[in-house]
């Protein structure tokens, strides 16, 4: 090391890492209207999908750049006629091929023609999606089919991988949804509480769980988990806005995560195109390593010269990267802030304002009644005008 | 921590969610899993070479020093083995 001295290093040289997860959001189109989906609430705004050719293009482009996983997802990905065609491209191409669906649209034939083509996982997710919110688990078509779909998971020899969204008016019920994932026979089961994006922003105040729902249910969970041991592994995700610091979203900016939307626009994570004074370039006009290496987007949370006070001088700095830049830009309009999920940001008290709000008992005190993510409410979030709203309960 | 021995005799085999290839970006061999990467040193990638759900414990170290003469590798390679047993990464072929 007899060269090192004081010369500054140049700033150009910083060594950009390989994505290696892929997530194709092959679609925004999706049977279900679920009030907490992370899709863009302008979705109806979004252009034309992508066809398979460039989706296929796509998958090659990202794995000449080291991407191992792919993550087949939506929308409800089976919405699409040509998830097979892309599933056998991906296996060829050495992906792990992951696939997201709801299960409805998965039949015999079509999960036959995966377990051919290559596809390594399905990850089935129950949604709580009916509008009249009280058929929730009660709802025994949505049981049927869900039990049905788990069954022709098995019967094709695929671990058994559930997800289930939980919030405020769900939580409570987890000792159906555990008996039901016994049932089915799960043996991988994330019990995630809503994160507070898109959708699931606007009906933030009904979503949010008090914390005595979230002991509670993480309590019945663990004696769940001690009961079953290695037949099911189950982890539980409690809401980042009950931690005092922030996740490391995304493994940071531009770091390992690659997600191109339904329309080809490419984005460091599945909110990023919400960020103002940001263009994010779309894979019908660059190639996959111009977008990874050297598009501005892809770029401007990179490393930590973006960073303000507390980050900049904080020791946790490259363990959490100052959190998630769409929360900071979403909660106190500059993406450059702290996520205000960390008690050291000034913005702390826009978290605990809501947390604190979530502890009043029964019904949360609603601003407006839950918007449910369908085209007309899109359509209307487009323009900005007050959505559509169902009364729930 | 005793890994459960694995027994020369027994046919090895990945684990169903696994999968082993080889890396052109990462330069080395890796198991994929759901949502996951690992990457496996130069020897570890050699013995899940011969990971093929037909060969015996004792047939990869056999094959293995073949490859590689003159060392006395039986140690090494069961206890790669059971570490990875331990891991999940691979399981033992039920007979029949």
């Amino acid at each position: 090391m007899d060269e090192a001295g004081f010369a500054p290093s140049k700033p150009a040289e910083r060594k950009i890492s390989n994505p290696l997860w892929l997530n194709a959001e092959i679609t925004f189109r999706c049977p279900l209207h679920c009030a907490y989906c992370y899709n863009p609430v302008d979705y109806t705004r979004s252009g034309p999908e992508l066809s398979t050719e460039d989706w296929l293009r796509v998958f090659r482009e990202a794995r000449e750049l080291g991407a191992v996983q792919l993550g087949i997802s939506g929308g409800e990905p089976l919405m699409r006629d040509d998830v097979e065609v892309m599933v056998t491209e991906a296996h060829r191409l050495g992906y792990y091929t992951n696939l997201l669906t709801s299960g409805i649209g998965l039949t015999e034939k079509r999960i036959a023609a995966f377990k051919e083509g290559g596809l390594d996982q399905i990850q089935l997710s129950f949604q709580d999606s009916t509008r009249e919110l009280n058929d929730f688990l009660s709802s025994t078509r949505t049981f049927d089919l869900k039990s049905k779909v788990a069954k022709l998971i098995k019967q094709y020899e695929y671990p058994m991988v559930l997800n289930v969204v939980l919030h405020r008016l769900n939580i409570d019920h987890i000792q159906a949804i555990l008996d039901m994932a016994e049932a089915m026979g799960v043996e991988h089961l994330e019990l995630a509480n809503t994160q507070y994006y898109a959708w699931a922003l606007i009906n933030r105040d009904q979503l949010i769980p008090s914390r005595e729902q979230l002991v509670r249910a993480e309590e019945i969970t663990n004696q769940f988990r001690a009961r079953m041991g290695n037949r099911c592994k189950v982890y539980f995700v409690v809401p980042d806005y009950y931690a005092t610091r922030p996740k490391a979203c995304m493994n940071g900016w531009g770091s390992v995560f690659l997600n191109i939307a339904a329309d080809g626009l490419a984005l460091p994570c599945h909110e990023a195109r919400q960020l103002p004074g940001l263009t994010f370039p779309n894979v019908r006009d660059h190639d996959v390593r111009w977008i990874w290496h050297e598009s501005p987007g892809f770029n401007a949370y990179r490393g930590d010269d973006w960073m303000k006070e507390p980050c900049r001088s904080c020791p946790d700095k490259t363990k959490d990267f100052g959190g998630c830049r769409c929360q900071a830009y979403m909660l106190t309009g500059d993406a450059t802030n702290t996520d205000p999920v960390c008690d050291l940001s000034p913005n702390h008290h826009l978290i605990t304002d809501v947390v604190e709000k979530a502890q009043i008992p029964g019904q949360p005190v609603k601003v407006h009644p839950i918007v449910f993510r369908d085209d007309k409410n899109s359509r209307k979030l487009s323009q900005k005008e007050q959505p559509e709203t169902t009364p729930v309960g | 921590m005793t890994e459960p021995r694995i027994a020369p005799e027994a046919v090895i085999e990945l684990e169903r969610q696994y999968r082993f290839q080889w890396e052109p970006a990462q330069q080395s061999h890796v198991l994929l899993y759901p949502e996951g990467m690992i990457k496996l040193s130069g020897s570890a990638g050699e013995i899940m070479k011969c990971v093929d759900g037909k060969t015996t414990a004792a047939g990869i170290v056999e094959k293995l020093e073949r490859a590689f003469p003159g060392n006395d590798l039986r140690k090494d390679v069961m206890e790669f083995l059971e570490v990875a047993h331990g891991r999940g990464w691979i399981r033992t072929k039920q007979a029949g």
